[in-house]
């Protein structure tokens, strides 16, 4: 199989994108769904959402990049996955917007009743994109049913299909190993008592949210039927994970935050290798399934987007990085209400 | 309704509703950036007031326009896949290309504008604001440019194997006519949406003696800006116009109610359609100014809606090819008056402000807030006819609408999402004016030092 070709560097390339989302706004959904947890007063719930108040819109921004890379590199992947996962789109979208506006707006007036609806949007907005897109992922890996419609790769499933419970195992899964970064990340980024709970919940979390990944791995495997010796990327995410309980039992939560974002990183590199070269395997029809290939774009289209990649990549890694630098210190109450003390 | 009715329903509502904050976000960036470039020159600490002042609301608006843009983005594979697959060699190149250099450049950047003000030095923190507007500007060009193919499709080929259009030139889609109509024409409007914001708000508070000093440098200020986007809307009108004639001569023909062909083709004031028949009623025209508009020229001939018809069936086969005349015929001239009246508005306002008798004139202020209406209804009609105009094509000549909806979407789906979008926006859009309204007649707050404008920034 010749894999040294445009359409096999885009695939290549989608994929990073999803890492990229799925570590950063992983961190961010995680952040989200435990707000009211780790919080006991308006000021700590400012805490929480502070630590990823300047980042959380850039993080976002990979998810459309892999869009828009997804529509420009491989047209018939986009259009068939979009048109054919509506509404678990429909519900991602509904969350992503309330959460967005959520965080700009939840502190801008000073009612509690205002202040609680907010974040109950941060919480839900956060709580349903980090499920539905392993439910997501799982089916694509799984294969769904395509088939041909007037010439046209087209999904004939209907929304229930996709709630499977192989993917509903996906969806815990990647709610688990959000949830685990997020509450991670914020370790690393208060101090006090936030900081205190969340460190409490990571110890009640670890092993459960490790659990449910774990699970969800040796589904896959045993129902794809890639065998029982699996390769080396799954097999360091399995250390990964592993060791997230016990880097987190002995306070060393920096190390455990590389290992969950690790994980997440080796997990999607594993799905896609799965996946390639299929980008959306049909279920009931082997010959509508789509590949790199069949759902390419031409050869022109995607050297103009290489150059474009190569170019720009680099310069967007290096701005973003710098942002998380300049933001390095960790948040306090005292941070955002200097005067208090 | 048919499934594609109601997609083409909500691909309006939500691009409308999303394009009721993009012109602000684009425009008051650049402002923004403005104010705090004089800042930082000057070090007069009014522009550093105003910066934090009119820049709060630029954030509240800021973030509906992000959200909404996501949606933008995945309703063309949801609701449009078969147009997505027509059309996706060509059309995704600039989309994903937009959000690699400028969302990520606006996003990115507005983190570190927001709640960089004591953590970055004053000029990198003037940068960030820089890139803010860099960044929406970028992305207004390379949205433009996969929209101006819908409009004008330009370097492809059709592959007769795979029935879609293909990338021959990119050279040749970025150097679209269409596109370098519509993109200086979409920033100045953007420019005078937000400079309407600025003499709007000021003259809420003049008329009720608040804050003097403030709001009148921010009224001349809005003023010189509206003055300057609302003539350079005029001008990139007049190219747009021009450029419409050539490549969508029923365009301008529905929006003039031209139904035959005239030479000298005069412009018409007001006029009451009999559609059926394809006649007018009543027409009031000045003569010759149609030629003038569409041609730079006082004899031109400008081609009608009948002769058209008859000129498209022959090219694509037998059809309606005549859009909703009497939609785009009114949504132009609501759009084209509301554009000379903001010239007119910044016009008298600067004469007031130079008279030194700015003060005196309430009813100036009571009609200057109400004309914070104007730009948005101009961008909203201007779209209309941009899009409508161009039916019953989504890609103009290749692609009918009707052929492009989605298949494996029922219409009953697309009836739920219409409902939730709808309604979530409606809410949003509510929380969204009370917030717009409640900080800007709150006013700015007595000027701060970067650290105290560091926690009232943060969320």
């Amino acid at each position: 199989m010749d894999i040294w070709n445009l359409n096999t560097l885009w695939f290549a390339l989608i994929a990073v994108l999803w890492v990229g989302y799925f570590f950063l706004e992983g961190f961010d959904f995680g952040v989200g769904m435990l707000l009211p947890f780790v919080s006991d007063d308006d000021l700590d719930r400012r805490v929480v959402i502070n630590t990823i108040g300047p980042v959380w819109d850039g993080n976002e921004v990979w998810l459309l990049v892999a869009g828009g890379a997804t529509f420009a590199a491989f047209p018939e992947w986009y259009a068939t996955l979009f048109s054919g996962f509506y509404l678990p789109l429909f519900l991602i979208l509904i969350a992503l917007i309330i959460r967005g506006v959520a965080f700009e707006f939840r502190s801008k007036e000073d009612s509690a009743r205002w202040r609680a609806t907010w974040d109950w949007a941060i919480v839900i907005g956060s709580f349903l994109p980090a499920l539905l897109w392993g439910v997501a992922f799982a089916n694509i890996l799984r294969g769904v049913p395509i088939e041909m419609v007037n010439g046209y790769h087209e999904y004939t499933g209907g929304f229930w299909n996709l709630l499977n419970p192989y993917a509903l195992v996906g969806g815990l899964a990647s709610l688990s190993l959000f949830l685990l970064h997020g509450a991670l990340f914020l370790s690393l980024k208060t101090e006090g008592t936030v900081k205190d709970r969340v460190d409490a919940l990571i110890r009640r979390l670890a092993w459960p949210a490790v659990g449910l990944v774990l699970a969800f791995m040796v589904w896959t495997y045993v129902d794809l039927g890639e065998g029982l010796i699996p390769g080396l990327l799954p097999l360091l995410a399995v250390v990964g994970l592993v060791a997230i309980p016990y880097l987190a039992l002995a306070k060393k939560n920096g190390w455990a935050f590389m290992a969950t974002g690790g994980a997440i990183a080796l997990i999607v590199a594993t799905l896609f290798i799965i996946l390639y070269p299929n980008v959306l395997p049909s279920s009931v029809d082997a010959a509508a399934s789509l590949d790199v290939y069949n759902a390419a774009s031409t050869n022109l289209t995607l050297k103009v987007m290489t150059v474009v990649a190569v170019i720009f990549t680099p310069l967007v890694l290096v701005y973003q990085s710098w942002t998380y630098w300049v933001f390095r210190k960790r948040i306090g109450r005292e941070t955002l209400s200097p005067a208090s003390h | 309704m048919s499934s594609v009715l109601l997609a083409r329903w909500q691909f309006g509502i939500t691009t409308i509703y999303h394009f009721l904050f993009v012109p602000l976000t684009i425009g008051l960036a650049f402002l923004l950036a403005v104010m705090q470039t004089i800042y930082y020159r000057t070090g007069n600490p009014q522009y550093r007031r105003m910066t934090k002042f009119w820049g709060k609301l630029f954030l509240i608006n800021f973030a509906l326009g992000v959200v909404t843009g996501i949606v933008q983005e995945f309703q063309f594979g949801m609701n449009w896949s078969t147009y997505s697959r027509f059309v996706g060699d060509i059309f995704g190149a600039p989309l994903a290309i937009e959000g690699l250099l400028a969302f990520f450049l606006e996003s990115v950047f507005i983190g570190l504008w927001i709640f960089g003000w004591d953590r970055l030095s004053p000029k990198v923190h003037l940068l960030s604001i820089w890139m803010v507007a860099l960044g929406t500007s970028i992305s207004a060009f390379w949205i433009l440019a996969a929209g101006s193919f819908m409009q004008n499709p330009v370097g492809y080929t059709l592959n007769s194997t795979t029935g879609r259009a293909e990338l021959d030139s990119f050279g040749a889609v970025l150097t679209n006519v269409s596109l370098w109509a519509h993109f200086p024409h979409t920033l100045s409007a953007s420019l005078t949406t937000s400079a309407a914001l600025l003499v709007a708000v000021s003259a809420w508070h003049l008329l009720r003696n608040r804050d003097e000093d403030f709001f009148v440098t921010s009224a001349r200020f809005g003023m010189t800006f509206l003055l300057i986007g609302a003539l350079a809307v005029a001008f990139t009108g007049h190219t747009m116009g021009q450029v419409m004639t050539d490549v969508q001569p029923m365009k301008m023909a529905s929006a003039e109610a031209l139904w035959e062909t005239e030479q000298p083709a005069g412009f018409s004031l007001f006029a009451i359609g009999d559609i059926e028949n394809g006649r007018n009623h009543v027409n009031i025209q000045v003569p010759k100014v149609l030629s003038l508009l569409a041609a730079n020229n006082l004899s031109a001939e400008v081609k009608g809606i009948n002769p058209l018809q008859a000129e498209m069936e022959a090219k694509y086969g037998p059809g309606n090819y005549i859009p909703n005349v009497g939609l785009i015929y009114w949504t132009f001239r609501i759009m084209v008056g509301a554009g000379f009246a903001m010239i007119g508005l910044a016009l008298y306002g600067l004469y007031l402000i130079r008279k030194k008798k700015l003060m005196k004139f309430a009813w100036y202020h009571k009609i200057a807030l109400w004309a914070l209406a104007l730009p948005f209804i101009a961008n909203a009609t201007g779209w209309v006819m941009t899009e409508m105009g161009r039916q019953p094509f989504v890609v103009y000549g290749l692609l009918k609408t009707d052929d492009a909806a989605s298949v494996a979407v029922s219409s009953g789906e697309v009836l739920t999402t219409l409902i939730g979008f709808t309604l979530l926006y409606g809410v949003l859009a509510f929380a969204d004016f009370y917030l717009m309204a409640k900080y800007a007649k709150a006013g700015p707050d007595p000027d701060m030092d970067e650290a105290q404008i560091a926690a009232s920034m943060a969320y």
